[in-house]
């Protein structure tokens, strides 16, 4: 019965979408770009931190400078929105729908690795050029391949583990920590694929693994698994963890005291509410992400994203998420038409010029992805990989809890 | 003492699923109101007490001052204006149970979408007493210890109130059989009205005492009413009791699991068990009146 009535209002839902639609001006002099966004259901979360706000600041700053320029005219751009609602099919149908029925001139991708790789045939198949930011998996290469029109932001996960691998075996080669390491991990999509490499790249750094346990997504009480871990005495904590999960372990190691002198959380930990939440406990705690705190570019965008978003940025894939729209106005008003295949080739072999600086895709994969970061100061400073430009030292041993 | 150790973090664990479940009982149970929007109303608490103690700086437990009569009062409305036609039609508890379902399904929605259009879908997360306490040797969060004593207060209460009290009594009638309740001059549209905005008062307690330790956003409801719901089905519905003793045993279990077998069964254990009640005993442990 229950079933029966969900898909009567699935219905409901989808025709009311569709009215919206209607009166929708098709004004010549505008750009009209659509995406489907995740407001509602788990993804929300994420979308609501990483995609939908930077989405929102390139158009504002867009338009305000006037419009991409297309063939020597300025065109505003104009917003086509859905709510995927968290959900692959609904997702699928709403670029479907941007594609045939609303003719968007650009489509932007969901968020999330399961939505985009769930949209790429899709968007293959439509022509429409494909940034696949915030999807971060071990195969984008053959991803990239199999769609030229798609193009990958945040790299495999295993450069992922090798970065982390690469602090902890240098850490590990100066005596610093043991080799033991406590690893916990998500029993999802992207916590399994970062545990997976992480258990091969750990151990050819000449690290082993004391603790290696997964717990199920949307676990409420960390302490348990905490316990574990501080029994282990492993110098080295690694959780490959979801956003409200970072906070939770966070919360609990807090209490427990427990203080590694190593101190990883993944998804989560460079999102605003954690420093709001943790303040100066925040500080030496590693996680994914990190960024050049140095560039100037990115700290202007900083103060931007603050100022017409009303909070900060994550510092993980919002920079990337808005590098990504920079690179796609470059490449439209290089071409000089919505020509997606022409589109498509200048993502694929041009530089551009964005607040992380020159970015060439090398076989349509970003090749700047800060992997490590660490809370140092009150900043999400990048540690990992240890080439990159402004990378810092990491801050050692982490320091006790601020009580 | 390991074990010990596990009793107690397990306790408290099951303290919140008791706190976010005896709601619902209620509201299930007695009101005959399948409630879908129920974690949406813990979320929306979650949402005024983070938005109490960071703007005008109001403590959670200031703000249940606040948040409890103020849902007590908007439940006893959704019920008078928008469920009470559903109750007049209905004929069976059958039909009333579905037509709830599909008007607190509406009522997810238009709860969510307010709280989207507020805050936005990321995610919000406060520390409050959020202080290490050791009880018999077991380190715990004063805000999890906080819970759970709520919980065991509430439950015990509320137990009192319906065994010991005229009302209370009234209200297990309307629970074992409306009909016949009726016939004994109870006022059942009352009684109902009236324990469908006691659940959600205590949503509002659970809500705005959970928001002190997990993280929340808009669209994160659905995650406690699937956990309110696996503990007042296995407790019995409308069983205060049932849902006290078997959120905290729920609590117990998992985290005994966590630390003795596996934490990735977590989840597979909850379910078997659920599955087993279903099986063997549909009406819950503790039989389908409230006692």
């Amino acid at each position: 019965m229950l079933r029966m009535s969900l898909s009567r209002l699935a219905l409901v839902a989808a025709v009311s979408a569709l009215v919206g639609q209607i009166g929708l001006a098709q004004a010549q002099d505008k750009i009209r770009i659509g995406y489907a966004i995740s407001k509602t259901g788990p993804f929300a979360g994420g979308a609501g931190v990483t995609t939908l706000p930077n989405y929102q600041l390139w158009v504002k700053d867009v338009n305000a400078a006037g419009g991409i320029s297309v063939g020597g005219k300025k065109l505003q751009i104009e917003i086509v929105e859905y709510d995927d609602r968290s959900n692959s099919e609904e997702a699928v149908k709403a670029i479907e729908r941007l594609g045939t029925q609303d003719k968007v001139d650009i489509i932007l991708p969901p968020w999330g690795t399961g939505l985009n790789l769930a949209v790429g045939p899709t968007l293959n198949r439509l022509g429409y050029p494909h940034l696949a930011v915030t999807a971060a998996t071990d195969r984008a290469p053959e991803m990239a391949k199999r769609w030229p029109n798609s193009f990958w932001f945040l790299g495999p996960s295993k450069a992922g583990a090798a970065a982390l691998s690469e602090v902890l075996g240098k850490l590990k080669s100066e005596n610093k920590i043991g080799a033991k390491v406590a690893m916990i991990s998500v029993a999802d999509a992207f916590g399994i694929e970062l545990a997976t490499a992480a258990r091969a790249a750990f151990k050819s750094a000449g690290l082993e693994l004391a603790l290696d346990k997964t717990y199920p997504i949307g676990t409420q009480d960390m302490q348990a698994l905490l316990k574990d871990a501080m029994a282990t005495g492993a110098d080295a904590f690694v959780a490959f963890s979801y956003p409200p999960d970072t906070i939770a372990i966070t919360d609990a190691a807090r209490i427990l005291n427990y203080n590694p002198r190593v101190y990883y959380t993944a998804v989560g930990t460079a999102f605003p509410v954690f420093k709001g939440k943790f303040g100066a406990s925040a500080e030496g705690v590693m996680g994914v992400g990190g960024w050049n705190v140095d560039s100037p570019a990115l700290q202007a965008y900083f103060k931007r994203h603050t100022e017409v978003i009303g909070r900060e940025p994550d510092r993980w894939a919002s920079p990337v998420t808005y590098v990504s729209l920079q690179m796609l106005q470059q490449a439209i008003e290089r071409v000089g038409k919505i020509d997606h295949a022409a589109i498509i080739k200048e993502l694929q072999t041009g530089t551009f010029d964005t607040i992380m600086g020159k970015i060439k895709l090398a076989d349509n994969i970003m090749p700047v992805v800060w992997w490590v970061g660490q809370w140092q100061k009150g900043e999400f400073v990048g540690l990992a990989p240890t080439s990159y430009e402004g990378a810092k030292s990491p801050l050692f041993p982490k320091p006790e809890w601020a009580k | 003492m390991l074990l010990l150790d596990i009793l107690i973090s397990g306790l408290v664990l099951g303290g919140m699923y008791a706190l976010i479940s005896m709601g619902l009982t209620l509201q299930y149970g007695v009101a005959r109101i399948m409630n879908l929007a129920y974690g949406e109303f813990l979320v929306g608490a979650a949402f005024l007490a983070f938005w109490l103690y960071t703007a005008p700086g109001i403590s959670p437990l200031a703000g249940l001052v606040l948040a409890v009569p103020l849902a007590f009062l908007a439940n006893w409305a959704i019920y008078r204006w928008l469920l009470t036609p559903l109750v007049r039609r209905a004929k069976s508890r059958g039909q009333l149970e579905v037509d709830s379902i599909l008007a607190t399904f509406g009522l997810l929605f238009i709860v969510q979408g307010i709280a989207l259009v507020i805050f936005g879908g990321q995610y919000y997360s406060y520390g409050y007493l959020s202080v290490p306490v050791t009880v018999l040797g077991t380190t715990l969060a004063l805000n999890r210890l906080l819970a759970f004593v709520f919980a065991a207060l509430i439950g015990v209460g509320l137990y009192i109130a319906l065994t010991r009290t005229r009302t209370g009594t009234a209200i297990r009638a309307i629970a074992v059989n409306p009909t016949a309740a009726s016939l004994v001059a109870i006022d059942v549209r009352t009684a109902s009205a009236f324990a469908f905005a006691l659940g959600g008062a205590l949503v509002a307690v659970g809500g705005v005492l959970v928001s002190m330790f997990l993280t929340f956003n808009a669209s994160m409801g659905v995650v406690f009413t699937m956990k309110a719901l696996i503990v007042v089905i296995v407790g019995g519905v409308g069983n205060v009791m049932g849902a006290l003793v078997v959120g905290l045993a729920l609590g117990v279990i998992e985290t005994a699991v966590t630390r003795l077998v596996d934490p990735g069964l977590t989840l597979a254990v909850t379910y078997a068990l659920f599955m087993i009640v279903l099986l063997v005993r549909p009406q819950g442990l503790f039989g389908s009146a409230l006692r």
